[in-house]
């Protein structure tokens, strides 16, 4: 599904991910833990295409197809999903609407028909059921007023409604309580299949209790360092990032 | 020959078809005078000094057109607000159409400024606040004074809430190579009385027209006046709009401009406050392109205490188009307790876009909450970045949050339909269709 090979980018002059190299198949989980600055959301950024970054060296590919050159937009299309550490506010378009357009421009793209109303009524209230979210919620505007759960939680929800391929959870759990954490992991299982698969980047070992990856790989000065299995978080956690800094360093 | 020669040569031709001893004489050979002194204004006045009138005026405007044209009410239905029911006020080429409008004398008075200037049964009116609250040393408001004889006279009585909105609308048909109008508009609103008002200048073919417009609204106590300016006309179109409103005390005002269309637009919106616990509400949303040019120019008076104002513009720019915001606070020494803020937010979509904001806060009270605020910028990338990564397009994720940036605005419309029609001008303009009413 999701190939990296010797990924570099930097943003203006810095050097950032300095060759990365990551396989994704169908079906797994990934994640990718590290100390502040390690370039982990780097890599989120430039999988899904933000412009900010620049790809200097290497190649991303999704399911054999090269992703490098196209727009955000057209990766979406394609089934790539970032949820974003801190989602964007968008005041006057509802949770609904924004949803609409996304599954619709979707769709669109990939020569389907618009989705009718009714069956878009129908999924959203399944999978607003499936992340415990309140109906008057999804008339409010996007993330406008949300609590840092709430904003969490409708971004895995937009990930139940776009059903992507490849979703990448980006700090899904910084901001969360342990409640909405639960829910929030509860949802992400739920959507888990063979056919897709999920990279979940994270700080803390602690939403790795709930999602329990498949592999783990320890980023460190954009490189991955460390590769392993479940097992890796929770000796991470046990050892803190400085057991890897010492070991780099050494 | 001169505009200016022009128009004060064609006064004396307009005065010896009118009444000469009317009381009205007086007022309009006063205003002709100022305006003879003064002419008009040029970028060397400090609020004159980001508008040019200069190439509109070589036109060779027609002062009064020589044919009264009509046109079909197909043909410009959907300039009304036709989903509902309004009583409507229709001028064509600045004259009264009666097969375009629907008028009314029953509880209230909606009908025509010429007939309230020659009627007695008006005579009481007119004379307590025709160019009453209307700026009698500012130039162009002398002109239209000069010539006033035309345009919407609303007189609502005291505890009466207008059952439907009214629309006034100007059309220019283009039969006149080059012409200029001067609407006078006189809105009286009685205690405790309610309206909502919509004004409309639109254009209908290539010729070029200049717009001269006065509006004078005096809000009796506890009265609530919702007024909705809509220009979206085409790129021939020049307006410039003196709109003057004078609240007792209690009252509560809101003048709503949305500019979306036009070449030249100026915006002069002045409020005074002759009593307590006053609120007036000026909103703007500005979105333009090309090499059109919008000017607000604000003023709100506060002379007495505990009043508050809201202003709230937002502006988008794209192309070589030029914006301008000088918003004026006055806080006299005794209108403590103030509440006075200020926003204007824009954004340049364009290297050769152009905004000049000027706040101007002159206060005199020392108890008093003010406060004004001014932001330029660009779209937020991360925001376009999100919604590209949801899978819409950089056109739809673009109109999307300049939609978003004028939403408070956008909500402040209190019709409904008129907000569903704004919201499609809106679209419009963004050059998009989204999947559902913005």
């Amino acid at each position: 599904m999701l190939s990296i090979k010797n990924l570099h980018a930097s943003i203006g002059d810095k050097e950032i991910l300095k060759g990365i190299n990551l396989e994704v198949k169908a079906g797994e989980i990934h994640a990718i833990m590290g100390p502040n600055g390690a370039g982990k959301s780097t890599l989120a950024s430039i999988i899904a295409g933000n412009d900010n970054y620049e790809l200097t060296e290497g190649e991303i590919s999704l399911d054999g197809e090269d992703l490098s050159e196209l727009a955000p937009e057209e990766r979406a299309h394609k089934g790539v999903f970032l949820s974003f550490q801190y989602p964007v506010e968008i005041p006057g378009v509802s949770v609904t609407n924004f949803i609409r357009t996304a599954i619709n421009e979707t769709r669109k793209a990939n020569k389907l028909e618009e989705m009718p109303s009714n069956e878009m009524l129908k999924v959203i209230r399944e999978k607003s059921e499936l992340l415990e979210i309140d109906r008057k919620f999804l008339s409010r505007s996007l993330n406008e007023g949300f609590s840092g759960g709430e904003k969490k939680r409708n971004e895995i929800f937009q990930m139940a409604m776009l059903e992507p391929k490849l979703a990448i959870l980006d700090e899904t759990d910084s901001g969360l309580d342990i409640d909405a954490l639960r829910i929030v992991a509860n949802g992400v299982n739920k959507l888990k299949s063979d056919k897709n698969a999920i990279v979940v980047i994270t700080h803390y070992q602690r939403l790795l209790d709930y999602i329990v990856p498949d592999f783990v790989h320890v980023l460190y000065n954009g490189k991955i360092v460390k590769s392993g299995d479940a097992s890796l978080a929770l000796e991470l956690e046990e050892k803190g990032y400085d057991w890897i800094k010492n070991e780099q360093e050494a | 020959m001169e505009l200016k020669e022009k128009l004060l040569s064609s006064f004396m031709a307009f005065e010896e078809r009118i009444d000469v001893t009317s009381d009205l004489h007086d007022v309009r050979t006063s205003a002709i005078k100022n305006f003879e002194n003064k002419g008009f204004p040029t970028k060397k006045e400090e609020s004159w000094k980001y508008t040019s009138l200069n190439s509109i005026l070589k036109n060779d405007f027609s002062v009064f057109p020589k044919n009264e044209n009509t046109i079909e009410f197909a043909d410009v239905k959907k300039y009304f607000l036709h989903e509902i029911d309004t009583y409507k006020l229709v001028f064509i080429d600045g004259v009264f159409s009666s097969f375009l409008s629907a008028t009314t004398h029953d509880g209230i008075d909606v009908c025509l400024m010429s007939s309230a200037l020659n009627k007695p049964k008006y005579k009481m009116v007119i004379d307590n606040y025709f160019n009453k609250i209307a700026n009698k040393d500012e130039s162009l408001t002398s002109l239209n004074t000069a010539f006033a004889n035309e345009g919407a006279y609303i007189n609502i009585p005291k505890s009466k809430v207008v059952d439907k909105p009214i629309e006034i609308m100007y059309f220019s048909t283009g039969s006149e190579a080059a012409l200029l109008v001067q609407p006078r508009n006189l809105i009286v609103v009685g205690e405790n009385s309610h309206v909502q008002i919509i004004e409309r200048h639109q254009i209908l073919n290539e010729n070029p027209v200049l717009t001269n417009s006065v509006t004078e609204i005096f809000a009796q106590k506890r009265a609530i006046v919702d007024y909705y300016k809509i220009q979206n006309d085409n790129l021939e179109a020049n307006l410039i709009d003196n709109t003057y409103v004078s609240q007792k005390q209690e009252t509560n005002v809101s003048v709503n401009t949305f500019s979306f269309g036009g070449n030249l637009t100026r915006n002069n919106l002045n409020f005074y406050h002759f009593g307590e616990r006053i609120v007036s509400n000026l909103n703007g949303i500005t979105i333009i392109g090309d090499k059109q040019h919008v000017d607000h120019y604000t003023l709100v008076q506060h002379s007495t205490p505990n009043c508050e104002s809201h202003q709230d513009y937002k502006g988008i720019f794209s192309d070589r188009s030029t914006g301008v915001f000088n918003g004026k606070i006055y806080v006299e020494r005794e209108a403590q307790k103030t509440n006075a803020f200020q926003k204007s937010n824009n954004i340049l979509l364009s290297d050769k876009a152009t905004i000049n904001a000027k706040p101007q806060l002159e206060i005199f009270a020392d108890d008093v909450k003010c406060s004004h605020g001014c932001t330029i910028g660009q779209l937020d990338e991360t925001a376009m970045f999100y919604m590209q990564q949801r899978g819409i397009p950089k056109k739809e994720a673009k109109a999307l949050l300049m939609y978003a940036f004028s939403n408070a605005v956008i909500e402040s419309i209190k019709i409904p339909e008129l907000k569903q029609r704004i919201t499609k001008i809106i679209a419009t303009r963004l050059g998009v269709k989204m999947g559902f009413d913005l």
